[in-house]
């Protein structure tokens, strides 16, 4: 075992840093438009050197870097320490491009990369329907072509569209084909979203969360979108939203948000008190022995992904372990805030507008824990897929029949 | 950047594996907990001629991360014989220049660990020296029969049976004082390989109760489909799998001397020895009647729970050591 990067590596970072203190921070005075410029020319010359887009073909505006997840991980941590930007974030980087790269047609490239890459299209995922959660391929959100056959008219309501509000396109499952079994009846279409037939609005959540940043729902009557905007075959929308990005995705920070959250976990312990009670000096090391397992695992899945080795069925569990540490965290939490449970904490949901807050902004965790059961494959899915791809335990009959 | 096993440490793993599949079957195992001794010389010379004991030496090019694979191998198959003790006296005698560990390191001669402060010692009828490590009055290496008082109790844990042990004061001679770094360093090896041992264990009761589920039909199905059952498994190797990290890291910060080495080393035991406790009640529980038998022989691990879970302080214990070592 050896945490160190090697020798190539820290080249490589002295490299990274050369550039970084050339090319950033913007000048203290840079504001607005002025400043979303520079960014963008930051982005731009970052991307030039090699260091953001490096799954993304250069001729749609990508770096087009051989896969070395060792050198993904330096960059990672140089920009993270010079508080650059990377990435726009989102669906757009983390669907929409991959998915076009392995099976949109050259126009979809041409259309889409570019611009999501240099954050002008903003996508939302057309996924999930009030009736189709855990069993997604019920999707009953209905495309028909139109007389002519040059386009899709949809009709349906999805629901649980991060960045809802903001999208500017989505991609979305929808059932194109009734009578085929359901899994070969569904096409994958791409959607302009400001047109007519489309209405949207932000779902207030349990948190109380809500406002323009919040998951949405989308109303869809008789909305429109070429049939060239269609990716992979007609049906084979199923198989194409299977479709993920594996380019350097193991990241040895993985785990670093769940420590800081501890981290601040054992704070709110000093704040209100309660540190030297052996109960929950107790409390606090049992959660951290989880805590260290999920962050010292982050280690391990890197270590195989930068040698190129299968690490088993642990990377299946990830997921569902970090959520299970959460809701932990939350009890704790929960018995450590006290009487400040009573109140509702400033900017409830923790991205709305916010005064100052006290130990009551726990509120937002313990209840936002709740969301990270459900979101993303739920809890339940995820035992699923641990006992059957994992363990290799007989598929459940009520889902054997599928594929 | 290297944060998971080499071949040849995988390769190490599979020989011990394979050398107590063969030394230390089921079987075996089944006459050895019916009779009176704690000692197995076969499955213990087998593991010797491996060259185990040496692993600890400060030349063998290992350290107490092979070493913890050793024992974890040890944990899954339930393996007889003061394993932890003997490595760790290599290491002590080795450390010292007091005394020569070749005897240990080759086998011949047998040592177990004496836990500072509590009587019981695995495997004290067998040892010809005790390892007695306290981090409050240092480590001493006590032959047998020098004013080393044993009485046999009935142990609960039928591999690794205890007795009662009494040392008659100064007996023996102390290697290393409380104070000395080595001291402490020998407490937070013997945690880290103690979690190893728990590791292996709970990852092999994990593995019997997924290969009965497979098995084990009822209502016509194998009742490993049943999604009840399933959960209940996937739980167990959430709880297991993750945890593995959490051994390799403690065993590699005490190699590589890291600054919080101590409070891997009490982490990685407090988690572990729970995840132990957790894994083998799990997995009678899953097994159903079969589980709750003798001769199926999940209770052999599960007597191991509890041995390693009171073994060199209770995980309440090193999870307060663990939140005095943060300065919480």
């Amino acid at each position: 075992m050896d945490l160190s990067y090697g020798e190539a590596a820290e080249a490589f970072r002295a490299e990274v840093r050369a550039f970084l203190s050339s090319h950033w921070p913007p000048a203290a005075d840079l504001r607005g438009a002025d400043l979303k410029a520079f960014i963008r020319a930051f982005r731009a010359a970052a991307t030039e050197a090699g260091y953001l887009y490096r799954a993304v073909p250069k001729r749609y505006g990508g770096s087009e870097q051989p896969v070395d997840v060792i050198k993904a991980q330096v960059i990672r941590e140089e920009f993270a320490r010079a508080r650059a930007p990377m990435e726009v974030g989102g669906n757009g980087m983390n669907m929409t491009v991959p998915t076009l790269l392995e099976k949109g047609t050259d126009e979809q490239k041409e259309l889409f990369i570019r611009r999501t890459v240099e954050g002008d299209y903003i996508w939302g995922q057309g996924y999930s329907e009030p009736g189709s959660g855990s069993d997604l391929a019920s999707v009953r959100t209905k495309g028909e072509l139109s007389a002519d056959g040059s386009k899709w008219i949809i009709n349906g309501q999805k629901i649980w569209t991060s960045q809802g509000m903001q999208s500017t396109h989505m991609f979305m499952l929808v059932r194109t084909e009734p009578d085929a079994p359901k899994h070969d009846g569904i096409t994958y279409l791409l959607i302009d979203l400001n047109q007519p037939g489309v209405t949207r609005r932000p779902i207030r959540q349990m948190t109380g969360e809500q406002g323009d940043h919040t998951f949405c729902e989308f109303f869809f009557d008789n909305a429109e979108t070429p049939v060239s905007w269609q990716v992979g075959e007609r049906g084979q929308g199923w198989y194409v939203s299977r479709t993920t990005l594996k380019h350097e995705r193991a990241s040895i920070g993985s785990a670093d948000g769940l420590g800081r959250q501890f981290a601040k976990l054992v704070e709110l312990a000093k704040e209100v008190d309660r540190i030297g009670d052996p109960v929950i000096r107790d409390k606090l090391a049992q959660i951290e022995g989880f805590v260290l397992s999920h962050r010292y695992t982050s280690f391990r899945l890197f270590s195989c992904a930068a040698a190129g080795e299968d690490p088993g069925p642990v990377s299946l569990m990830m997921k569902l372990l970090l959520t299970e540490i959460g809701h932990e965290m939350a009890l704790l939490a929960q018995e450590l805030i006290g009487e400040h449970a009573f109140t509702e904490p400033a900017g409830a949901g923790g991205r709305g507008n916010r005064g100052p807050r006290g130990p009551e902004k726990w509120l937002d965790q313990i209840m936002g824990s709740l969301g990270n059961s459900i979101a993303g494959g739920a809890s339940n899915i995820q035992r699923n897929i641990i006992g059957e791809r994992g363990l290799g335990l007989p598929r459940d009959l009520a889902m054997s029949g599928e594929r | 950047m290297h944060f998971h096993l080499t071949e040849e440490q995988k390769a190490i793993q599979e020989a011990v594996r394979g050398t107590l599949a063969d030394s230390w079957p089921i079987e075996r195992i089944h006459a050895f907990a019916d009779g009176d001794a704690d000692f197995d010389r076969a499955s213990w010379d087998a593991l010797m001629a491996l060259g185990l004991g040496g692993i600890l030496l400060p030349d063998s090019g290992m350290g107490l991360l092979d070493a913890a694979l050793a024992c974890e191998v040890a944990g899954e198959a339930a393996a007889a014989g003061p394993l932890i003790g003997q490595l760790l006296a290599v290491a002590a005698a080795a450390a010292s220049g007091k005394a020569n560990p070749d005897a240990l390191a080759s086998g011949e001669a047998v040592a177990t660990l004496v836990h500072g402060g509590s009587a019981f010692v695995p495997c004290a009828r067998a040892a010809d020296i005790f390892l007695v490590v306290d981090r409050a009055a240092g480590v001493r290496l006590v032959p047998a029969g020098d004013g080393v008082t044993i009485e046999a109790v009935r142990a609960s844990d039928r591999t690794r049976p205890v007795s009662k042990v009494a040392f008659a004061d100064g007996a023996g001679e102390m290697l290393f004082a409380a104070a000395d770094p080595v001291t402490a360093r020998l407490a937070d090896a013997a945690l880290v390989l103690c979690a190893a041992d728990a590791l292996g264990g709970a990852q092999k009761v994990t593995d019997m109760s997924v290969a009965y589920a497979k098995e084990r039909e009822q209502f016509g199905q194998p009742v490993g489909r049943f999604q009840a059952l399933k959960h209940q498994l996937a739980h167990m190797a959430l709880d297991v799998e993750p945890a593995r990290a959490l051994v390799w890291y403690a065993a590699y910060a005490w190699d590589a001397e890291l600054p919080d080495a101590p409070r891997a080393a009490a982490m990685a035991k407090a988690h572990l020895c729970d995840v132990y406790v957790r894994a083998t009640r799990a997995a009678v529980a899953a097994h159903g009647g079969i589980g709750y038998t003798w001769e199926y022989g999940l209770n052999y691990w599960f007597r191991r729970a509890l041995f390693d879970r009171a073994w060199l302080g209770s995980p309440s214990e090193h999870r307060a050591r663990a939140a005095d070592l943060a300065s919480w």
